[in-house]
């Protein structure tokens, strides 16, 4: 494997961890937007803001972490990527910026009214976020960033398989936040407001099931040298996403909700390294390979020694958060 | 960059590309607004760690209290922050595609770093935030540890982008193509240490000063207890020392623009011809060539330029006028910092002094008044001093190598980026505004723990602080 290929996959795996953690996140906000009234959806808001508050920032930085190696690793395709997707990646932008703002600012609201006025952006910007960022992803997969950047700002993303990107991504977010939130609520003693979300979530899960099967359809039109890895070589990993995603709805049928977690995130995962192994070799799919994009060896193998060291900080610093927030001392009452 | 600089920019460069002119505003915009919440990122957790130190080492319930509110603040500051920094990370693409399709892989890695230091600081400002009353209190203090080092990290990582573009090292151009790219000669490059301290100290002095006139703001209103007392000392002190060294540090490096970047020296001074010695010129404006309501002081501006009595200071008319920055802005951009932070430094000097000897300022209106006003004054020399150095550097984005208007996007939708970036911030700010102002007021009401509300029901669910 070259450099630029093993960079290539240290990026990779930054999406699927933002993918995971980021979309847990960002689903919670389509759990907090349908919770209803500010006296019905109370008790569903305060569990969302118990779950995410202490891990959304971390979350988050996996998103700088996939640019950063991206500009550092691939400078031109980012910037030819940048150029072309100027509007979604703005209108991205103004999702994290306002769901991230309003988030805290909600936290500390004084009064109902304005805790309700975050609350709706904070819950709103959730869906816009990953709808952009999935049509951005989408337009790259589909070949319709040029390598020289500057595409057409419209046609480059208004196409089926941008949209479905951008609607997998919502409802995949969706999906995995209704699985953690379901768990949450039935461990912490909510039966009611668990009993809530396992419908919700399995309804959900139905849903976006049936968008990604039937994106394959567009996709096969729209995307041939996608379509083709998709169903070729990925085929595996979509079947595996399908199997783990039965299972996840299988299991919160029956209320088995810890597994459930656990197949929710396998699903999840497997989806989106399919579209990472239909998309390779090209960076930019029909335009520049993994190889031809890369910079400097030099940056390439100081790069490594930022993912080694993030393996060393920040995967045990985060591990130690994470088994901070599930463990029990966390989430006792005081 | 303010409307000035527009016009300069407009002027000088007729064929620049549609996407110069709101790439500039908008990246102006952000990095301006970000700084201040950096600030915070970089200088909070140090100071959080000197009172929740001293609330649990001396068991003093108003330090722990102190501890906890300034924990609370700093969530709101640092998910603001890290957003805004989001947005940055995005715009170096969609503002400069120019500079990072070309030298993505020459400047990228301290970024890459400055990410790995961010991850830290968020992992654990999230265990600290989440850890009160839930942790042993001497762990749950050492989070604050790993994140005053990732300040530092983060402020080197990022101010050595800045220096690379002042000092472009680490690379070689062959027919317009980058080749011999060694990232860490850039990231290592010889502007970096000095404007690292600079900028570190710059953020210690905007937290320390804004802070420590928070506290004094409420002595002013008659709220003069320990708890204001020790929430102005604990900030002032490290507003005091960031204060006094930083002049010196400034010196330092303004000896190295003279010999690095002449031109950007020159608009410093107000130099139009080089002098021997040079003057130091204080205020001023140049309009058609000629300086117009300075007040010049002898030999001075060789002094404090080249620290020397006779050195010249090289003047506009040794650089091309193409590639002159726009002179009155860098100009008044740098003396406002400087006389500001001589200010500063000269009032902190003269509080301690005046403690010494036994007279205790702190219950003095007038000093109190100050106090107040140190803080956004502080944050004014900060701005200003970026103003300084960036728009000094004009019309290069990376010195000699890139100008800016073959850096910037193509693109004039990039105008609609802008506006809603306008909208989007002043929206921000807003609510930054609304919340911390709630906040102190509940606080000040007695409502410790601020819970959120929403609606009937909630204390079922989790009635803890947080």
């Amino acid at each position: 494997m070259s450099l630029a290929v093993v960079v290539a996959v240290a990026m990779f795996a930054g999406i699927v961890l933002y993918a995971l953690f980021g979309g847990a996140d960002f689903g919670s906000g389509f759990f907090d937007l349908t919770a209803g009234g500010s006296e019905r959806g109370g008790e569903l808001r305060v569990l969302i803001d118990h779950s995410i508050g202490p891990v959304w920032e971390a979350n988050h930085v996996w998103l700088i972490y996939i640019l950063v190696i991206w500009w550092t690793g691939f400078p031109e395709t980012f910037a030819a990527a940048t150029t072309t997707l100027t509007l979604p990646l703005a209108l991205a932008l103004v999702g994290i910026v306002l769901r991230g703002a309003s988030f805290a600012f909600r936290k500390y609201s004084a009064t109902l009214a304005q805790a309700r006025l975050f609350g709706a952006v904070f819950a709103g910007s959730s869906l816009i976020t990953p709808f952009f960022l999935g049509a951005a992803a989408g337009a790259v997969a589909s070949g319709r960033v040029p390598a020289e950047g500057n595409g057409d700002q419209l046609s480059s993303w208004l196409h089926p398989t941008s949209l479905f990107g951008g609607l997998i991504a919502v409802g995949t977010c969706a999906f995995l936040a209704g699985a953690f939130l379901t768990a949450d609520a039935a461990r912490s003693g909510h039966g009611t407001l668990s009993e809530t979300l396992r419908i919700r979530t399995i309804g959900v899960g139905i849903v976006t099931g049936i968008v990604v099967f039937a994106a394959l359809v567009p996709i096969k039109h729209d995307s041939p040298t996608l379509s083709d890895r998709l169903l070729g070589p990925a085929a595996p990993l979509i079947v595996a996403s399908a199997a783990a995603g039965l299972a996840t709805l299988v299991l919160l049928y029956r209320r088995r909700f810890a597994p459930a977690r656990v197949t929710a995130v396998a699903a999840v995962a497997a989806v989106v390294v399919g579209w990472g192994v239909a998309q390779y070799p090209w960076m930019l799919v029909d335009q520049v390979k993994i190889s031809a994009a890369a910079g400097a060896d030099a940056t390439l193998a100081g790069l490594l020694v930022v993912v080694g060291l993030a393996g060393v900080i920040v995967v045990p610093a985060l591990a130690y958060l994470f088994w901070l927030t599930q463990s029990d001392r966390w989430t006792e009452t005081h | 960059m303010d409307f000035a600089g527009v016009v300069t920019t407009v002027l000088t460069s007729s064929d620049a590309p549609p996407g110069l002119l709101p790439a500039r505003e908008q990246m102006a915009l952000s990095l301006g607004w970000h700084i201040i919440l950096a600030c915070f990122g970089v200088a909070f957790p140090t100071m959080i760690y000197v009172v929740h130190r001293r609330g649990i080492v001396r068991d003093d319930p108003v330090a722990l209290g102190l501890a906890k509110r300034w924990a609370k603040v700093s969530a709101v500051l640092f998910a603001i922050g890290a957003v805004s920094g989001t947005v940055l990370s995005f715009e170096m693409g969609i503002l400069w595609p120019g500079l990072m399709g070309k030298f993505g892989d020459v400047l990228g890695l301290p970024f890459a770093f400055e990410g790995l230091s961010f991850f830290v600081e968020a992992i654990f400002l999230g265990i600290y935030l989440y850890g009160w009353d839930r942790m042993l209190p001497r762990r749950h203090l050492m989070m604050l540890i790993p994140m005053g080092l990732a300040g530092i990290v983060g402020t080197f990582c990022v101010i050595s982008v800045n220096a690379w573009m002042n000092n472009p090292t680490g690379f070689k151009l062959v027919d317009g193509e980058v080749t011999d790219v060694n990232p860490w000669r850039a990231m290592f490059n010889d502007g970096v240490y000095l404007q690292f301290a600079h900028m570190w100290f710059a953020a210690f002095m905007v937290v320390g000063f804004v802070v420590a006139g928070v506290y004094a703001a409420g002595m002013l209103k008659g709220r003069v207890d320990a708890h204001h007392r020790l929430g102005f000392t604990v900030p002032f002190v490290f507003a005091t020392i960031a204060a006094v060294v930083q002049p010196f540090i400034g010196h330092i490096l303004g000896l190295r623009v003279g010999d690095t970047q002449p031109s950007k020296l020159a608009a410093f001074e107000l130099a139009t011809t080089t002098e021997q010695p040079a003057p130091l010129r204080l205020g001023g404006v140049l309009i058609d060539g000629k300086v117009h309501g300075a007040i010049d002081i002898p030999k001075i501006g060789s002094l404090i330029a080249r620290n020397s009595f006779d050195k010249p200071v090289p003047g506009l008319d040794s650089v091309p006028a193409a590639d002159r920055p726009p002179v009155n802005i860098t100009h008044l951009a740098f003396q406002s910092m400087v006389g500001i932070g001589t200010l500063l430094a000269i009032v902190v000097v003269l509080f301690w002094l005046a403690r010494w000897r036994g007279h205790d300022l702190l219950p003095k209106r007038w000093f109190l008044r100050g106090a107040v006003i140190a803080g956004p004054l502080a944050i004014l020399a900060m701005e200003a001093g970026w103003i300084a150095t960036e728009v000094g550097r004009q019309p290069w984005v990376v010195w000699g190598i890139l100008r800016t208007e073959d850096a910037a996007s193509q693109s004039a939708g990039l105008w609609w980026s802008y506006a809603i970036a306008v909208v989007v911030y002043v929206g921000m700010t807003i609510g930054a505004f609304v919340v911390l102002r709630s906040m102190a007021r509940r606080w000040r009401a007695g409502e410790e723990d601020l819970p959120s509300p929403y609606g009937p029901g909630t204390a079922t669910v989790d009635g803890s602080a947080r």
